[in-house]
């Protein structure tokens, strides 16, 4: 299975990579950046890591780095600058990045100081997504601290002419047990140009004997979120700056036929660049820009585009089922015959829309022919790269900054606004924000893909599921394999051509094949006459899985109250990136009114890092996941998106809460696993087999109550 | 044209063009970017400041209609280096990701307390249910305006 999971994720890997770039075709040049550090220590690393993403080292689909694979800096005045290509967007790993580094150090969290996603300062990074941070960069970053504090335990030694037995290290301070001397990290530094290279073997600190780490921290430059003063991209302001606006299509992929632009071309206050099918008009200001955008007559022609009422059926119709997107093990046809019950179903989810709270946006800005863009992308080396294709350059003369962003949740792994600001500010010779709309936000990023999934089972007399088949259209492959264990399987994925732009999301399918599959459980454990949690845990070989669920029930109670007509129960669980998690939910149904009253999630994700942020990133993720299971869905028809606005998309408010009870199993003993993401998968599934417990209504659809819950038989005896 | 405007308990003379929205102005002339875009719809609260004491939607508030009104953004609440009490139990609790809604939040949850210093759970649902928080950190939010209406001093 091992090999098959690994293929899933290089099939992944491919889905997060596949996000259609809007890559025009722009004109310029070259020059370079020097990079100076002053004196102290600088470790770097040595060898390739065992994944190119977090090594710093060029993958084979990128160019090669022009940066420095520099990683921590320690300077004469003693300051602690940790350089990481990862980003921060609310997932809080400044901070646990920082609790890392503080532990192998043995240096209060205040003393560092992270530059992250900066493609002039930083190493190579291909992005923050999949939950990579903590299992990948967390290590490095780890033995990079614990080489820069080897370093500087051997220059101890060296001066005081002493074992290093007798030196103990504690508070960014070296002390001299002999002599009582101590000397300041800073002070063993002075006067040095030292670069030591990292060991990849390098020694690490077990997480029982943290004393940073595994302990709740306040989140880094906290005080700058409730203050206002923090600057996302949105709110940076640079000399001369001046607003861009972009004309938009009439529909997807349309082209542009006209556009007259008499009616502001003569205004000495605006720019107006028409560069193929790209429109733009740069202003004073923001207002300004949208009223010039608003007098050009611009013509399109739009092609046909499929619409939202045919999609499932287009998704089947326009799919491949490649060899490499399938896992196969035993004998499906022939074990259906010692199965006593054989049941098949197709599971359904639609469009999404991330909505994070910060639109996309970007400053660009010209110094000669060199580019310095600042934007909120989960993928700045990436944007880097989409910015040297437009505009011809080497990768030597553009910059990528990212300040940290509010949220992006998969949707900003593209640099489209990155590349409008950098054509207007060309066009207009000074720097230039591009601040997209909530309406443009909605239309012109990528969703989260919908797709088709087709479960077909077979349960022995025992309540062994014998047989397990799984055909996921273009929903993804993300946790497409079965946590259970199951002898005989074929697992499929189906890439498909998607009628709109699609690409990352948390958890990414994860959320669709745990809807799927865990719904499917308990229509096996139904068919076999078996109690849902019985039949999982008859099922579950992993004692990592089987922990999460009984932590689950037994914190939920489950099993003490029976469902009824009017209240539900329902179980869920599973296991994507290393992060295991099951729920109970608790749902009571008013006719057509179903409201979740009550989730109770179990977590785990190896040794925790900073349990008081992870405990905000799961019932967060828990939060975020009511809306795509119950509410949220993209409308779309004729190449348009139908409710492009905030008042016609909904997302999960205060009201729409339940109580979310989260119970986290900190296991010291295995390493942390990454967990922004894999909490989001069991709450749809939980509150379907919820519904079901209540009414016997088997909703198969994501969202699953976008107008209340569907009609059932018995509705006609009462109204 | 020109017009007056009391933000943060100081008088600001700005050049504003017709159309313009508190929150465009504040942002762009006043370098105040504390307050935030979030939909333009009204719908999300990322934008909310005081007006007059009373929160109001700066991406749906003409500029016009808030001449020589008291207008109190995120960077107002501060008393020099003192958080105010609601900033404060934001960040003791935590209540935020991201940190992108927190401004409106904050704004609107100071309104509430003003308006009631005791709100039961399902008031402060019920008020502040017009700001959302995409990162989910709602129940955080709710406990951090609970602890703050416990102190006296949360009234402006």
């Amino acid at each position: 299975m091992k090999r098959e999971t690994l293929r899933f994720e290089e099939l992944e890997l491919r889905q997060h990579q596949a996000v259609p770039r809007f890559s025009p075709n722009f004109a310029l040049d070259r020059r370079d950046f020097v990079k100076l550090l002053g004196g102290g220590i600088l470790v770097c690393l040595c060898a390739p890591e065992l994944r190119a993403q977090e090594s710093g080292a060029a993958h084979a689909d990128d160019t090669v780095p022009q940066t420095i694979d520099a990683w921590l800096h320690i300077g004469e005045d003693g300051a602690i600058t940790v350089y990481t290509g990862k980003v921060e967007m609310g997932q809080n790993i400044r901070t646990s990045l920082s609790q890392q580094v503080a532990e192998e150090l043995s240096v209060p969290i205040a003393s560092i100081s992270l530059v992250m996603g900066d493609t002039a300062q930083t190493p190579f990074d291909r992005g923050t997504f999949g939950s990579r941070t903590t299992p990948y960069m967390g290590p490095q970053l780890r033995r990079v601290a614990a080489s820069a504090r080897e370093l500087l335990l051997d220059r101890a030694a060296e001066r005081w002419q002493v074992e290093r037995s007798k030196l103990v290290i504690a508070d960014g301070k070296i002390t001299n047990l002999n002599t009582h001397d101590g000397l300041y990290y800073g002070e063993l530094c002075r006067g040095l140009q030292l670069v030591k290279l990292v060991s990849p073997d390098m020694p690490l600190k077990p997480a029982n004997d943290w004393h940073i780490a595994g302990a709740s921290a306040p989140k880094v430059d906290g005080r700058d979120f409730v203050t206002g003063r923090h600057q996302y991209t949105s709110d940076i302001v640079r000399p001369g700056m001046v607003y861009g606006k972009v004309l938009r299509p009439a529909g997807f992929k349309a082209k542009l036929a006209s556009v007259d632009t008499s009616a502001i071309a003569r205004d000495p206050n605006l720019t107006v660049v028409r560069d193929g099918d790209f429109v733009g008009v740069v202003a004073p200001s923001e207002a300004a820009a949208k009223r010039a955008l608003g007098l050009l007559q611009a013509k399109w022609s739009v092609p046909p585009h499929p619409s939202e009422h045919e999609l499932f059926g287009y998704l089947r119709k326009n799919s491949k089922a490649d060899d490499d997107a399938r896992h196969v093990t035993g004998s499906i046809e022939r074990v259906y015959t010692s199965a006593v019950k054989t049941v098949a179903a197709t599971y359904t989810v639609a469009y999404i829309a991330h909505t994070p709270l910060e639109p996309r946006a970007a400053v660009a800005e010209w110094a000669g022919d060199n580019l310095t863009v600042w934007t909120g992308t989960q993928r700045p080396f990436a944007v880097k790269k989409e910015l040297t294709q437009a505009f011809h350059m080497p990768a030597a003369k553009v910059r990528v900054m990212v300040p940290d962003t509010g949220s992006a949740y998969g949707g900003k792994h593209t640099g489209e606004t990155a590349i409008e600001a950098a054509r207007l500010a060309k066009a207009a010779g000074k720097p230039v924000k591009v601040a997209w709309t909530r309406e443009e936000e909605f239309t012109w990023a990528y969703f989260r893909p919908a797709g088709v999934i087709d479960v077909k089972g077979g349960v022995g007399s025992d309540g062994v599921i014998v047989a397990w088949e799984f055909d996921n259209y273009n929903s993804g492959p993300a946790a497409m394999g079965t946590p259970y264990a199951v002898a005989n399987q074929r697992i499929q994925f189906h890439e498909a051509d998607s009628p709109l732009r699609q690409g990352s999301y948390r958890g990414l399918a994860a959320t669709a094949n745990h809807f799927a599959r865990e719904s499917f459980m308990d229509e096996l454990a139904l068919a076999v006459n078996m109690e849902p949690l019985d039949f999982r845990l008859r099922n579950i070989r992993d004692p990592r899985l089987r922990a999460v669920f009984e932590t689950a029930a037994q914190k939920f109670g489950w099993g003490s109250r029976k469902s009824s007509a009017s209240r539900g129960f329902g179980i869920a669980g599973g296991v994507e990136k290393g992060g295991y998690t099951a729920v109970c939910a608790e749902v009571t149904i008013n006719q057509s009114d179903m409201q979740i009253r009550k989730v109770t999630a179990a977590w785990e994700s190896g040794a925790v890092i900073n349990p008081n942020g992870l405990r905000n990133q799961v019932s967060g993720s828990i939060a975020m996941a009511l809306g795509g299971a119950l509410f949220e869905a993209i409308h779309f028809d004729g190449g348009r998106i139908l409710n492009p606005r905030l008042a016609d998309y909904r997302v999960p408010r205060f009201s729409d809460m339940p109580q979310i009870e989260v119970e986290i199993l900190d296991r010291k003993d295995l390493p942390s696993a990454g967990a922004g993401e894999t909490a989001i998968v069991g709450l749809a599934p939980a509150v379907a087999n919820a519904i079901f417990a209540a009414t016997g209504l088997r909703i198969r659809n994501l969202p699953m109550v976008p107008n209340g819950l569907p009609k059932r038989p018995s509705d006609g005896q009462t109204s | 044209m020109p017009i007056s405007l009391l933000v943060n308990g100081a008088a600001r003379r700005v050049n504003v063009a017709p159309g313009e929205t508190l929150l465009s102005v504040l942002r762009e002339k006043l370098n105040l970017t504390g307050t935030k875009y979030g939909c333009g719809e009204g719908q999300c609260g990322a934008c909310t400041v005081l007006v007059n004491g009373k929160p109001a939607r700066s991406c749906r508030t003409s500029i016009g209609s808030v001449a020589n009104k008291k207008i109190t953004t995120i960077e107002g609440l501060q008393q020099g280096e003192s958080l105010h009490p609601v900033q404060e139990a934001f960040l003791r609790e935590e209540a935020f990701q991201c940190g992108y809604c927190t401004s409106g939040m904050i704004i609107s949850a100071v309104a509430l307390l003003a308006d009631n210093p005791h709100p039961s759970e399902q008031e402060i649902v019920r008020y502040m249910n017009g700001n959302v928080c995409r990162c989910g950190t709602y129940a955080r939010i709710i406990s951090a305006i609970q602890q703050a209406a416990g102190r006296e001093s949360a009234l402006l």
